[in-house]
């Protein structure tokens, strides 16, 4: 999308404030639905619902306070691969955990 | 000058790669023990003071934009508003600092904080934790003073940098040419921000539904 040498949009601040705004309803959002129990309907709801809206809201900073969404495709590859390396310290530690059996292990506070 | 920018921006980038795989390691850390102690980390979250993280969560989000502004006003070169928004930034900064301090103080009081003798859950603040979570409890705050102290640790290294910039623009060494300073430094506070938009539902909002003992 970068049109022209520093692909900024010529009025940027309509869209801090809008990113502002979401940033704030998503955090009373998140505030709200925190005081249900999800877990009675499904054990991890409550944390899904919580990283879903905390993406969200990371998204709409690196994408637009970051000014991600004009920057040169360079660095938008970087960001993406930073992403990446995270999800795989996460995933496959995490697989290494379970795949082993015996994890968690039942009693300790279940 | 252009490229010099970009490769400016790049460096920084990289180098906030390197700041996700540091705090990567803590956030892998809370979900190990997380899926290890569900019930003591339900507990130890419902120990915290929600009203006092969710108030800095709406301060950071405040200062993001309030550097976002001092970046947009870096770029069009006015120097009066880009030191006003400058400042708002820090103030904010400080602020969270300053409410911080005031939630590690509670918690060292209330005989919380998991090292040092400190530890005696059963002396004040948690006459709710059952006795065989006490342990449990004490890994959630572990994890809780190390990530929201290597948070604060940032903000203060934040609040340094901005003093910097602060003083730079006052003495009109940015124009509507020259700010990759006052840029790089807002990917920084924007990342340091993004940090905390995980960890305030992680630490504080897993036990917010938590209404005492038992019955879970």
């Amino acid at each position: 999308m970068a049109d022209h040498s520093s692909g900024h949009p010529a009025n940027p601040i309509k869209y801090y404030i809008g990113v502002f705004l979401l940033l704030m309803a998503l955090t009373a959002l998140t505030i709200f639905v925190a005081q249900f129990n999800l877990e009675k309907t499904w054990g991890p709801l409550n944390v899904i619902v919580a990283l879903t809206i905390a993406v969200i809201k990371a998204t709409a900073v690196v994408l637009i306070f970051m000014h991600v969404r004009w920057s040169s495709r360079l660095t938008q590859v970087i960001v993406v691969s930073g992403v990446f390396w995270l999800f795989i310290l996460l995933a496959f530690t995490m697989s290494d955990y379970w795949s082993r059996g015996g994890w968690p292990k039942p009693g300790l506070g279940q | 000058m252009e490229q010099q920018k970009e490769a400016g921006m790049i460096g920084m980038w990289i180098f906030l790669l390197t700041e996700i795989m540091f705090f990567g390691g803590l956030f892998l850390a809370y979900t190990i023990y997380r899926t290890t102690y569900p019930l003591g980390f339900l507990h130890g979250s419902h120990l915290l003071n929600v009203p006092l993280g969710g108030t800095n969560t709406v301060v950071l989000i405040v200062s993001s934009l309030t550097m976002a502004m001092a970046v947009y006003y870096s770029q069009l070169g006015e120097r009066k508003k880009l030191v006003f928004y400058l400042v708002l930034t820090l103030l904010l900064g400080l602020v969270f600092l300053v409410i911080k301090y005031f939630e590690y103080a509670a918690k060292i009081s209330d005989h919380l904080f998991p090292a040092m003798g400190f530890y005696n859950p059963s002396a004040t603040g948690a006459h709710s934790v059952p006795a065989e979570l006490q342990q449990p409890v004490r890994v959630f705050l572990w994890i809780y003073f190390a990530m929201t102290g290597l948070h604060a640790l940032h903000m203060i290294v934040g609040a340094g940098i901005l003093i910097t910039l602060i003083i730079l623009a006052q003495r009109g060494r940015f124009t509507k040419d020259y700010n990759s300073p006052v840029e790089i430094s807002g990917l920084y506070w924007h990342f340091v921000d993004i940090v905390w938009i995980f960890l305030f539902p992680l630490l504080y909002l897993t036990g917010f539904h938590f209404t005492g003992s038992g019955g879970h």
